[in-house]
C-alpha cells in the first residue's frame, strides 16, 4: 500500500468521496424546489387541495435531503483551505470571491427562506409563502450557477495571467464569463431538475403500481412527465455541445473520454468506440468494438474532422489523465441514461397522448410504471459519471494547464488525512443508510391527505406578551 | 502605497469581523443550546430546545459559510494557511456541524431518539470546541515564515492558553443559548435556564478574566500592544465594561426579566469582540501577516465588494423578517410539566 504515505492522493481521495457524496443531496433539493413552486402555484390557481398536499409531502423528503446537503456542503468549502491551501492561494483573487458570492447570494438566500417555506404556512399569507418557496429554489440554482462558474474557470482558465504560480486577474468578467460557462451552468441546471423530475415521477409510478392514491398520484407523474418532454432531448443536445467544447479545449480529456491513443489528423474521418478495454500500461486499448467513422458525425455532424482528434500519445504520460478506463465508461453510462430517461419520456408521452395514463387506465400501465421506479436513482448515476468525466478526465491538472493537483495539495502530514478520510467514510455511510431508511419510511407512510388547508377558518395567531399559542412542529416533523 | 490599498484592506477586515460576530452571535446560541440539551432529563424538553431552533438553524450556519468564503476571497493566503495549520480543530468543527445538522431532521424521524440526541449534543461540543481552539490558535499566533506559510507542526493549536480560549468560549455559548431559551420558552423550562444563565455568566467571567491577566503576561507582542497610548486607555476601558455589564446582567437574570438577559449578553460578546479585534487588527495572521500583505489584489477587493456590500443589507433585512415571522414563544403546552 505505497499510496498510503501520500498526502496528496489522500487528499484527492477525500475530496473526490466528499465531493461525490455530497452532490446525492443538493441535486435533487435543486431540481425539487423547482417542482415545489410548480405544484404551489398550480395550488393557489387551482385552489385544488391536492395540489397544496403535494407541496406538503414531497417537503418531507425535501426536508431530509437539505439538511444532508447541508451537513455536506460545509466540508467542501473548508477543503479548498485544510487539504488544497496553495490552491487557495494561488487562485483566491478569483475562485474564492465566486465562493464568497455564492454563499452571499445563493446559500443566505436559501437559508433565509428555508424556514418560512418548511414552518411558515400558518404563519404568513400563501402569496408570501410562495414568494418564499420561489426564494428558496432561486437560491438553490443561483449556487449551481455560481460553482459551475468557479469549476468551469479550473476548466478553461481565462481572465488573466498566471504569474509565478498566482493567478492575477486582468477581466473578472471575461474570467466567470470563461468559455466552458454557459454550456456548464445550463448542462448542470437541467441534470438537477431531471433528476428531480424521474425521482419524483418514480415515487409516484411506485405508488400506483401499490395502487395507493393513484388519481392523486397520477397528478405528480404528469407534473414531472410535462416538464421532462422539455428537459429530456433538450439535456442531449446540451450535453453534445458541452463535449464538442471539451474537443476544442481540452484535447487530453477528449482522448480519455474516447480512449483514443493514436491522433486522427484533421480532415480524415474516425472511428467511434462503441466499447473497448483501456490499457494505460501498453497505451493502448486490449479490444475495442467501434463504429466506423462514426467520430466525425458526433462531433461536427460530417464524416470528416475539421480539427484534428489528438491521441493521448501526442501528450507525455504526466500531462494525460491516467484513469483513461474510468473516463471512457463514466462518460458511456452518462450518456446511456441520458437517452434511456429521453426514451421513457418519449414513450409515456405517447401513452399519455393515447388517453393510456388516465385515471382509469394508468393502473394498468404496468411495465411504464415499473420502467419509472426504475429510473428514479438513474439521474443521480448520470450526475456522479458526469462530473467524473468532468473533473478526473481534467487531470494532472487542478486548473487546466495551470496548476498541477499534486501542487496543489497542502503539505500536512499524511495521517491527518487519512484520519479524517476515514472519518468522512464512517460518517457518510451512517448517513446514507439513515436516510435511505427514513426516506423509504416517509415514502411508505404516504402523503396526509387530511390536513386543514392553511389560514382556512381559523383565527390569526396571537404572540402576543400575554397569551403563549402553542407552536406546533409542522407535519413534516411530526412523524 | 497608495490609499487604497489600505482602504480595502481595511474594509474587508471589517466586513469578515461582521460575519464572523454575526456567526458567533446566531450560531453561539444555537450550539449553547445543543449543548443545553445534553442536560436535558426528558424527551419533551429535548423536542422543545430543538423545536426552538428548527427555523433558524441552517440560517445561523450560513453565516461561517459566508464567513469562510469571504476571507477566501479577500485573504486567499490567510485562508489557506490558517485551515491547515489548524487541520485538526476545523476538521473537529465540521464533523460536530455535520452530526448535529442532520440531528435535527433524524431526531423527528426516529424511533429510538438517543443516538440523535447524542449527535446533537456532542456535536454542538465538538464544534463549539474547534471554534474555540482555533480562535484561541489565531489570537495567539500561527508559526509561518515570513511569506506567510505555515511553519509549524499539525498539534501546535493545543496549549494551555488555547484551551483556556475554547472552554470560555464553550461558556459563553451556553449562556448566550440560555438567555436565548428564556426569551423563547416559559414555565418551568424557563426556570431552568435561569439558573443555567447565572452559572455560564459566572464561569465565563472567571474565563474572560483568566484570558485578559495570562495574555499579556506570557505574549510579549500582545503586551507591546496593549501598553500602547492610546490604545491602553481603550483596553483598560473593556475590563471595566465588561464587569459592568456582568453586573446588568446579573441583575436582569435575578429579576426573572425575559428580553434583556440576552441583550446583555449580546453587549458583552461585542464588547469581547471589539476588544479581541483590536488585538489582532492590523494582522490577519497575527503577528506576522498584516491585512495589507495577505489581501487579494485590490482589483479582487473592489469586485467582491460591489456583489457582496450590496448585498449585506438584504440579507439582514431578510434574516430579520424570519425572525419576526417566527417570534413569540415555543409551545408551553406540548411541554407536559
Amino acid at each position: 500500500m505505497d499510496w498510503l504515505p501520500d498526502t496528496y492522493i489522500l487528499s484527492r481521495m477525500q475530496f473526490a468521496l466528499t465531493a461525490i457524496f455530497h452532490m446525492l443531496w443538493p441535486v435533487l433539493t435543486t431540481g425539487m424546489g423547482i417542482f415545489l413552486v410548480l405544484v404551489e402555484i398550480l395550488w393557489l390557481r387551482t385552489r385544488n387541495p391536492a395540489y397544496y398536499y403535494h407541496a406538503r409531502f414531497w417537503s418531507k423528503l425535501y426536508v431530509l435531503n437539505f439538511g444532508i446537503g447541508v451537513a455536506t456542503g460545509i466540508p467542501m468549502e473548508f477543503q479548498f483551505g485544510t487539504n488544497w491551501a496553495p490552491f487557495s492561494e494561488a487562485t483566491g483573487d478569483f475562485f474564492g470571491s465566486i465562493l464568497g458570492f455564492e454563499a452571499s447570494m445563493a446559500f443566505m438566500l436559501e437559508a433565509g427562506f428555508l424556514g418560512i417555506m418548511l414552518f411558515g404556512w400558518e404563519r404568513v399569507n400563501p402569496y408570501i409563502h410562495l414568494f418564499a418557496t420561489i426564494m428558496v429554489a432561486f437560491g438553490a440554482n443561483l449556487s449551481t450557477f455560481w460553482i459551475l462558474i468557479a469549476n468551469s474557470w479550473m476548466q478553461t482558465p481565462t481572465g488573466g495571467e498566471f504569474e509565478n504560480g498566482k493567478f492575477i486577474v486582468r477581466d473578472y468578467f471575461q474570467a466567470m464569463f470563461n468559455p466552458f460557462w454557459r454550456n456548464s451552468v445550463i448542462h448542470m441546471f437541467m441534470a438537477t431538475l431531471e433528476t428531480s423530475l424521474f425521482v419524483i415521477g418514480g415515487i409516484s409510478a411506485w405508488y400506483i403500481l401499490k395502487q395507493r392514491h393513484s388519481p392523486f398520484f397520477a397528478k405528480s407523474l404528469k407534473v414531472c412527465l410535462a416538464t421532462a418532454i422539455a428537459v429530456a432531448p433538450l439535456q442531449i443536445y446540451i450535453g453534445h455541445l458541452s463535449a464538442e467544447q471539451v474537443y476544442h479545449y481540452q484535447p487530453t480529456k477528449l482522448a480519455a473520454m474516447e480512449a483514443q491513443w493514436e491522433t486522427t489528423p484533421a480532415g480524415q474521418a474516425a472511428d467511434w468506440s462503441l466499447v473497448a478495454w483501456p490499457n494505460n500500461k501498453a497505451e493502448k486499448n486490449d479490444w475495442e468494438i467501434n463504429v466506423p467513422n462514426a467520430l466525425g458525425y458526433i462531433l461536427e455532424f460530417k464524416e470528416k474532422l475539421s480539427e484534428p482528434v489528438q491521441g493521448l500519445k501526442d501528450y507525455p504520460p504526466e500531462d494525460r489523465p491516467h484513469l483513461v478506463g474510468l473516463v471512457y465508461y463514466a462518460f458511456r453510462t452518462m450518456i446511456g441514461i441520458g437517452f434511456f430517461l429521453a426514451a421513457l419520456m418519449a414513450v409515456s408521452t405517447l401513452q399519455w397522448l393515447r388517453g393510456q395514463l388516465s385515471e382509469e387506465n394508468i393502473g394498468q400501465q404496468r411495465w411504464l410504471l415499473l420502467a419509472w421506479v426504475g429510473s428514479a436513482p438513474l439521474g443521480y448515476v448520470a450526475v456522479e459519471t458526469g462530473w467524473i468525466v468532468r473533473c478526473v478526465g481534467r487531470q494532472p491538472w487542478a486548473v487546466y494547464g495551470q496548476i498541477r493537483t499534486a501542487d496543489a495539495a497542502s503539505n500536512i502530514p499524511a495521517g491527518e488525512v487519512l484520519t479524517s478520510f476515514i472519518g468522512f467514510m464512517l460518517l457518510y455511510t451512517l448517513l446514507f443508510g439513515t436516510t435511505l431508511y427514513f426516506g423509504s419510511r416517509i415514502i411508505r407512510r404516504g402523503p396526509r391527505l387530511d390536513l386543514p388547508l392553511p389560514n382556512e377558518d381559523k383565527p390569526a395567531i396571537e404572540t402576543g406578551k400575554t397569551q403563549h399559542q402553542p407552536d406546533r412542529r409542522p407535519v413534516e416533523a411530526q412523524q | 502605497m497608495e490609499t487604497l490599498d489600505y482602504f480595502l484592506p481595511q474594509v474587508w477586515f471589517f466586513i469578515l469581523a461582521l460575519f464572523l460576530f454575526l456567526y458567533v452571535i446566531l450560531d453561539g446560541f444555537d450550539l449553547g443550546v445543543g449543548i443545553l440539551s445534553l442536560t436535558a432529563d426528558s424527551e419533551e424538553r429535548r423536542g422543545m430546545l430543538m423545536t426552538s431552533l428548527s427555523n433558524v438553524w441552517d440560517a445561523n450556519e450560513t453565516w461561517l459559510v459566508l464567513m469562510g468564503g469571504a476571507l477566501f476571497g479577500a485573504f486567499p493566503l490567510a485562508y489557506g494557511t490558517i485551515l491547515s495549520a489548524l487541520y485538526i480543530p476545523i476538521v473537529g468543527m465540521i464533523f460536530g456541524l455535520s452530526l448535529r445538522a442532520v440531528a435535527f431532521e433524524f431526531r423527528e424521524q426516529a424511533n429510538r431518539k438517543w443516538f440523535w440526541n447524542l449527535a446533537f449534543g456532542l456535536g454542538s461540543l465538538t464544534a463549539a470546541l474547534g471554534q474555540g481552539f482555533a480562535l484561541g490558535s489565531v489570537l495567539y499566533g500561527i508559526k509561518v515564515d515570513a511569506s506567510g506559510h505555515f511553519t509549524g507542526t499539525i498539534w501546535d493549536w493545543l496549549s494551555v492558553q488555547s484551551v483556556l480560549v475554547a472552554l470560555t468560549l464553550v461558556q459563553g455559548y451556553v449562556l448566550i443559548g440560555s438567555t436565548y431559551l428564556i426569551m423563547k420558552t416559559s414555565g418551568e423550562l424557563q426556570k431552568n435556564h435561569y439558573r443555567t444563565a447565572r452559572i455560564a455568566a459566572l464561569t465565563t467571567l472567571v474565563g474572560a478574566i483568566a484570558i485578559t491577566i495570562s495574555t499579556p503576561i506570557i505574549y510579549e507582542s500582545t503586551r507591546s500592544q496593549l501598553f500602547e497610548r492610546p490604545l491602553l486607555y481603550i483596553f483598560s476601558l473593556i475590563p471595566l465594561l465588561g464587569v459592568l455589564l456582568i453586573g446588568l446582567l446579573l441583575r436582569s437574570l435575578s429579576r426573572e426579566a425575559e428580553n434583556t438577559p440576552f441583550i446583555w449578553t449580546l453587549l458583552l460578546f461585542l464588547l469581547s469582540f471589539v476588544g479581541l479585534g483590536l488585538i489582532v487588527f492590523p494582522y490577519i495572521i497575527p503577528t506576522r501577516i498584516t491585512i495589507y500583505d495577505g489581501a487579494a489584489a485590490p482589483s479582487s477587493l473592489v469586485f467582491m465588494l460591489i456583489f457582496v456590500g450590496f448585498l449585506i443589507p438584504i440579507m439582514l433585512f431578510y434574516n430579520i423578517y424570519q425572525y419576526v415571522v417566527f417570534r413569540g414563544k415555543v409551545s408551553s403546552t406540548a411541554y407536559g410539566e
